[in-house]
């Protein structure tokens, strides 16, 4: 099988400016920011979280609090995955109960891992609200999730992938849309 | 790194990245101790046997406490009331809980390679909870996370090691694991618990001494484990409780001549004023309480492993090795079948 990069469907910039959207909308939707929190889901959710939060701190000059979580252990696939996934520990240092907490993830896809971070997240309490923000949402959802703050809605087919990369991680920074071709 | 680990019968063939390994990936574990709702469903329908041919309290209900922690069922066979007492095999015995259709199994046996003639004989994973004086790995591993989440590292240490070494097999699954990080262990008790054996267990290169004086064996040590005075071993050759408490407990001015931040583990069950006073027991340095709460972690960290990667969970890719391919811990089982023999009676 190869990977066929098919098209760049956001620079480096178009990032940035994304997300300084996106913490607009959150701060603006949540009304403030006093219960709001944001959860980067490992591991591109995190940086993507960090970064809003420091977009949130130019417009409201506070300090958002941002928690990761790793959905590893909450995965309805245990028995398909191949060997041991290796796991991450969650690092949520603030109560949730009464939080208006945002989850951050960079691609919403069948929805399988919102599913899971939202198990993760009622065993840490009980938020007052759940909304979710991502860079990317592709569609083919098999969960009744959607996200309330979206980067970008594209157009995919089943066999095409997204792959987001960001320098904390990647030493790049686009997303681009690859596709499995059989040879 | 990841690697594929099949059992977890002993800590003595396994090398510092997997022990470091097996650390981390207990790391998670501990974090989901603290959250007000413990309760996973990552192994939800699936199965742990635990099999205690010997008495335990603590380590069975660590297990079963691991399992139901990650969703799992337990079912549960101990040696008083199981029909062993009948006459049954050792391998008849756990041929029929394998007929249960377990995904996994916790065993504790008197005799020493007992888990690894039942792992040679099943297909499911097994994890030896203690075998006679041979190993006993889950506490070697609680033992390093305590004291890696205290001192930072686990590498270069000074460990003293107190009490009755040769019936041990808490004192030799710490010896294979930190001396495989560069610790030196110094040994210390009455002369006949102590052999000159026990200073070539370690792989080669790992320093281990004996000394028969408590306060010579404290000094500049970063890390005293007390073991039990095991009194139902007090047979002859032995030593009163009160020689045993003037040579070897381990008491507040004693410990004063470790370094002064030197941590105190304590497998348990605890003696208080025997092997151990109440003032160190309960003191600032004492791990004991932690050792407990990481054994949790430490045992749901090898369900999950164990349990989550089973070979015939492995979709036919060429990295899943087959499980008939010869594998470091198959081949070891097939070659030394026959000592182990004696284990099944």
């Amino acid at each position: 099988m190869r990977i066929v990069e098919k098209a760049q469907l956001m620079s480096a910039s178009e990032i940035d400016r994304t997300l300084r959207r996106l913490a607009h909308q959150i701060v603006e939707k949540s009304g403030g920011t006093k219960h709001l929190a944001l959860i980067g889901i490992r591991r591109r959710g995190v940086p993507l979280a960090q970064r809003i939060a420091q977009a949130m701190r130019g417009i409201d000059g506070v300090d958002v609090p941002v928690g990761t979580l790793d959905i590893t252990l909450y995965r309805d696939d245990l028995s398909k995955v191949a060997t041991h996934a290796v796991l991450q520990s969650s690092d949520i240092s603030f109560g949730v109960d009464q939080m208006d907490l945002v989850l951050v993830d960079d691609v919403l896809y069948t929805g399988r891992t919102i599913r899971a971070a939202m198990n993760g997240l009622f065993d840490l309490g009980r938020p007052q609200r759940v909304s979710l923000c991502v860079l990317i949402d592709r569609g083919h959802r098999e969960m009744p999730i959607e996200a309330q703050f979206v980067g970008r809605t594209v157009q995919t087919s089943d066999s095409e992938i997204i792959e987001v990369r960001l320098r904390e991680i990647d030493d790049e920074e686009r997303v681009v849309l690859v596709d499995r071709q059989e040879p | 790194m990841t690697f594929r680990l099949r059992d977890l019968l002993a800590l003595e063939p396994l090398t510092a990245d997997e022990l470091t390994f097996l650390l981390d990936q207990s790391q998670p574990f501990q974090t989901i101790q603290r959250n007000p709702l413990k309760k996973l469903a990552t192994l939800r329908g699936k199965t742990v046997a635990l099999a205690f041919f010997e008495n335990s309290t603590r380590t069975r209900i660590s297990f079963g406490t691991a399992a139901s922690r990650l969703g799992a069922d337990t079912m549960n066979l101990q040696a008083e009331a199981s029909s062993l007492k009948k006459g049954e095999s050792l391998l008849d015995t756990v041929q029929t809980l394998n007929a249960m259709k377990p995904d996994c199994l916790v065993m504790r046996h008197a005799s020493s390679g007992a888990a690894d003639f039942v792992a040679r004989h099943l297909d499911i994973p097994v994890i030896n909870a203690g075998d006679g004086t041979h190993e006993h790995p889950s506490q070697g591993l609680l033992d390093a996370l305590t004291i890696r989440d205290r001192l930072g590292k686990i590498d270069n240490l000074n460990v003293t090691i107190l009490g009755d070494l040769q019936h041990s097999r808490v004192a030799r699954s710490n010896i294979h694991l930190l001396g495989k990080f560069g610790c030196r262990f110094t040994l210390c008790g009455p002369a006949m618990w102590v052999p000159k054996e026990l200073e070539k267990i370690g792989a080669p290169g790992v320093s281990i001494r004996r000394v028969f004086k408590l306060e010579e064996a404290l000094e500049d040590a970063d890390v005293v484990l007390v073991l039990r005075v095991q009194t139902e071993r007090m047979h002859e050759p032995s030593i009163s409780n009160e020689d045993y408490v003037l040579g070897y407990q381990l008491n507040a001015e004693r410990l004063r001549r470790a370094k002064p931040n030197a941590l105190v583990l304590h497998p348990g069950p605890m003696n208080r004023g025997s092997e151990i006073t109440p003032e160190v027991a309960d003191g600032p340095q004492s791990c004991v309480l932690e050792q407990v709460t990481n054994g949790i972690a430490v045992r749901m960290a090898l369900l999950y492993l164990l349990i989550s990667g089973g070979p015939e969970d492995v979709p036919s890719e060429p990295q899943a090795a087959p499980k008939e391919e010869p594998q470091p811990q198959r081949n070891r089982r097939s070659t030394d079948k026959k000592d182990l023999s004696h284990a099944s009676d």
